[in-house]
C-alpha cells in the first residue's frame, strides 16, 4: 500500500516537467508555430535555473530565471520563424542543437555543485491522511501549480476572447489578419509564453526533480513533450493526463523492478510510445477528430503582405 | 492522359531512374585513394602523433574523463616523444568513421577509439590505412593493425562489494544498471560476490534504466531502490546522479569510472575507477619501439587499470584491511573474482568447483549469482 502511494507520488512528480513543457508547446502550436527547439530551451533553462538556485538559494527565483532563459531563447526562434519566415522545422532543430551545446558550455563550472537542502514541502493537515497524504500531498508546489495551469490553459483557449483569437491565428492567419489582428505579434506572444513554460520545466528538472546539473540532463524530455501535444490532440486536459501516463509508466517500471517483479525493462520503456501510436491510430480512425483539433496552419509561415 | 503520353512518361521515368541508379552506384564505389600518410622520415625523429576519440565530453567526471586522464598521463610520461590530440563527443556510427579517417589522414600514427560502438568504424578505416595503428577499447574485432583492450572492471566492483557488504545495515544492496550485456551483469555479480565474501546475508536488488546516461531516470531508479530497502548503491551508468541521490537520502553509494568523491562527501564510500594511463604509455611505446603486435589486452587490478580508489575516511579500518587483502590477492593471483563454484540465483552451477573463470566465460556471463534478486531481462 505504502509502495503504491510512493508510486503515485513519483508519477505526479515525473509528469510535472512533461506537462509544463507540453502546455507551453501546446500554446505555441495552437497559434500555428511548431517549436522543435524545446529540448534545447529546456537545457538552457535548466542550467540558468540551477545557477540561480545555487546563487540565491531560492527555487522560485530559479524558476523565474528558467522562464526568462526559455523566453529569451524562444524570442530568437520567434524572430527567425515569424519575421524572417525561416523554416520552422529547421530553425527549431537548430535552436535545439544550439541549446544543448550552449548549456553544456556555460554549465561547465556547475557540474557537481550541490544545492542547499530544502525540506520536502507538503500540504499541512492533508499530508497526514493515510495513503492519500503520502500519494498526493507531499509534493512540490509546482506539481499542484501545473494542474491549475492546465485548467487555466483550457479556460483561456476555449472560454476567453483572447484564446479564440489565438486559435484563429493558428487556424487561419490570413483571416485573423483580415479582421485586423496583429498575427505576428500574437504568434510571438504565444512563442514567448511557450518558451517560458518550457523554461520552468527545465528549471524544475535541475532544481527540484534531479537537483544537479550535468550536460544533457533533460535527456529527451523535450521531445516527449512535443509528442505529448499530438498525443493530447492539442487539448490541455488530455495533455496533463498524457504527461502522467508517460511519467507513470516510467516510474512503474522502476518500482516493479525494485520490488523484484520482473518485467523486461525494454518492454516498459517502449510502452508510452506504444500508447502514443495506439492513440494516434484511434484518433486517425476518425479523420474529423484530428481535423477538429489540429491547428490548420501549424508549421506554416504567414506573410502579412501576401 | 492518353495511352501514348502515359508510355512516354513511363519511359522517361525509367530513364531518369536508371540515370539515378548509375549515379548512385558510381558514388558508392570507393575511390581507390591510397593517400600516402607517412611522410618520409626526417633526419631527426619527429614526435609520434597519437589521437584519441571519446564518446562523451571529457569534463564529465565519467568514462571519457577517465580516458582523457590516461591520455594526459601518457603525454606527460613520454614527453616530447609524442604529441596527442583528442576529439570528444563523437557519435557512434558513421560520424565516428569520418572522424577516425580524418585523424588518420592528418598523420596520426596511433589512434585510440574508446567506446564499444566505434568498432565497425575502426575496422573499416584500419583497412584503408595499413601503416597506422588502431586501438579499440572494449571491442572484440581485431585486424593486423587493429587491436583491442579492456579493463577487468568487475575486479573494482568486487572491491566495492566488500565495502558495501560491511557498511550495509539492511543487508540489501542496490544496483542501477544500464543494459543487460555481459559486462554489466559481470559487474552486478562481482559486486554481490564481494559483499557476500564478508557478509553472507547480503542480497542485491537491480533496477535497469535502459540508458547509459539519463540523470533524472537514474535518480528515480536510485530512489526506488532506496524505497525497496537498499542502503548501499552502485551504478553502471555514466552520471553522478545515483551518488548524489544517495547523498540526499543519507545512504551510501560509490563513484564509477573516475574519482567522484567530490560529488557526495557523506555518501561516497569509494570510487571504482579506471586508469588507462599505463596502457596508453605501453601502446605508444610499442609503436615507437616497432614492437606493436595485434591482439587483445585485458588488464585488471594487478596492472592498475581498475581499482577502488578514495575509500572514505569513515570506513572502519578492518573493512579497509579486507579491501587491501583482496586487492593484494587480485594482484598476486591468489584471488579471482569468479572462482567455482559459482551458482546462479536459480540454483544452477555456472562454474564448477575449483575452476577459475577464463576470458571466454567472463565474456558470456548472462545470469545473476545467488543473492541477486529477480531475473535477467531477456533479449540482450
Amino acid at each position: 500500500m505504502n509502495q503504491l502511494a510512493l508510486l503515485v507520488a513519483a508519477t505526479l512528480s515525473a509528469g510535472t516537467p512533461l506537462a509544463l513543457a507540453g502546455l507551453g508547446l501546446l500554446l505555441n502550436e495552437r497559434a500555428g508555430v511548431l517549436n522543435l527547439g524545446s529540448e534545447g530551451i529546456m537545457l538552457v533553462a535548466a542550467v540558468a535555473g540551477f545557477g540561480t538556485a545555487l546563487l540565491t538559494g531560492n527555487e522560485w527565483a530559479a524558476f523565474a530565471a528558467g522562464a526568462l532563459a526559455g523566453a529569451a531563447l524562444s524570442a530568437v526562434f520567434g524572430w527567425l520563424v515569424i519575421w524572417l519566415n525561416t523554416n520552422q522545422y529547421a530553425t527549431g532543430l537548430a535552436i535545439s542543437l544550439f541549446g544543448s551545446g550552449f548549456s553544456a558550455f556555460v554549465g561547465i563550472d556547475l557540474v557537481g555543485k550541490q544545492l542547499v537542502e530544502t525540506p520536502a514541502p507538503s500540504v499541512p493537515l492533508l499530508r497526514d491522511l493515510p495513503f492519500l497524504g503520502e500519494a498526493l500531498f507531499k509534493q512540490h508546489p509546482m506539481v499542484y501549480l501545473v494542474m491549475t495551469l492546465a485548467g487555466a490553459a483550457a479556460w483561456f483557449l476555449y472560454r476567453t476572447r483572447a484564446g479564440l483569437v489565438l486559435r484563429a491565428v493558428g487556424e487561419s492567419p490570413a483571416s485573423a489578419h483580415a479582421l485586423g489582428y496583429p498575427v505576428r505579434r500574437i504568434r510571438l506572444a504565444a512563442v514567448l509564453a511557450g518558451g517560458a513554460l518550457c523554461g520552468v520545466a527545465g528549471a524544475y528538472l535541475s532544481v527540484v526533480y534531479t537537483p544537479l546539473w550535468v550536460e544533457g540532463m533533460v535527456a529527451g524530455r523535450g521531445w516527449i513533450a512535443l509528442a505529448l501535444t499530438v498525443f493530447a490532440t492539442w487539448r490541455p486536459a488530455r495533455l496533463l493526463l498524457g504527461a502522467y501516463l508517460f511519467g507513470g509508466v516510467t516510474m512503474l517500471q522502476l518500482f516493479l523492478q525494485a520490488q523484484g517483479v520482473q518485467v523486461a525493462p525494454q518492454f516498459m520503456t517502449m510502452l508510452p510510445y506504444v500508447a502514443t501510436v495506439v492513440v494516434l491510430v484511434l484518433i486517425s480512425s476518425n479523420p474529423l477528430w484530428i481535423r477538429l483539433n489540429m491547428p490548420a496552419s501549424l508549421g506554416k509561415p504567414f506573410f502579412p503582405g501576401a | 492522359m492518353n495511352h501514348r503520353t502515359f508510355l512516354k512518361q513511363l519511359a522517361l521515368g525509367a530513364l531518369v531512374a536508371a540515370a539515378g541508379l548509375t549515379a548512385c552506384s558510381k558514388k558508392e564505389a570507393p575511390p581507390p585513394a591510397p593517400t600516402p600518410v607517412a611522410a618520409p622520415a626526417p633526419a631527426k625523429p619527429a614526435p609520434l602523433k597519437a589521437a584519441f576519440i571519446y564518446v562523451g565530453p571529457v569534463g564529465d567526471a565519467g568514462y571519457s574523463f577517465a580516458h582523457d586522464e590516461g591520455r594526459k598521463f601518457a603525454a606527460a610520461q613520454l614527453g616530447d616523444k609524442v604529441v596527442t590530440t583528442y576529439v570528444e563527443k563523437v557519435a557512434e556510427g558513421p560520424d565516428a568513421e569520418r572522424v577516425i579517417r580524418d585523424l588518420a589522414t592528418q598523420g596520426n600514427k596511433i589512434i585510440f577509439a574508446t567506446s564499444f560502438g566505434f568498432g565497425d568504424s575502426m575496422v573499416k578505416v584500419a583497412k584503408d590505412f595499413p601503416d597506422v595503428y588502431f586501438e579499440h577499447a572494449t571491442g572484440y574485432k581485431t585486424a593486423p593493425n587493429l587491436r583491442v583492450y579492456e579493463a577487468r572492471f568487475h575486479e573494482g566492483a568486487y572491491l566495492a562489494g566488500i565495502v558495501a557488504g560491511k557498511m550495509t545495515r539492511t543487508n540489501t544492496l542496490g544496483f542501477v544498471a544500464s543494459f543487460p550485456i555481459p559486462e554489466v551483469l559481470r559487474n552486478i555479480d562481482a559486486y554481490t560476490l564481494g559483499a557476500q565474501s564478508v557478509n553472507p546475508k547480503v542480497k542485491t536488488k537491480v533496477v535497469w534504466v535502459g540508458a547509459w546516461f539519463d540523470p533524472p531516470k537514474e535518480t528515480e531508479a536510485a530512489k526506488s531502490l532506496i524505497n525497496g530497502g537498499a542502503d548501499v548503491l552502485l551504478q553502471n551508468t555514466d552520471s553522478t546522479a545515483v551518488l548524489q541521490e544517495a547523498e540526499r537520502s543519507k545512504k551510501y553509494a560509490f563513484g564509477w569510472d573516475s574519482d567522484m568523491s567530490a560529488f557526495a562527501p557523506k555518501a561516497h564510500l569509494g570510487s571504482v575507477a579506471l586508469n588507462w594511463g599505463g596502457y596508453y604509455v605501453k601502446a605508444i611505446n610499442d609503436v615507437l619501439d616497432h614492437t606493436w603486435k595485434t591482439g587483445e589486452t585485458k588488464w585488471g587490478v594487478k596492472e592498475g587499470m581498475t581499482d577502488l580508489v578514495k575509500v572514505a575516511d569513515f570506513v572502519p579500518a578492518d573493512v579497509k584491511a579486507k579491501v587491501d587483502a583482496a586487492r593484494q590477492g587480485l594482484k598476486d593471483g591468489t584471488l579471482a573474482v569468479f572462482t567455482g563454484p559459482v551458482v546462479d540465483n536459480t540454483g544452477k552451477v555456472q562454474l564448477a568447483k575449483g575452476v577459475v573463470a577464463d576470458d571466454k566465460w567472463l565474456g558470456s556471463v548472462n545470469f545473476y549469482v545467488k543473492g541477486v534478486e529477480g531475473k535477467v531481462p531477456a533479449g540482450k
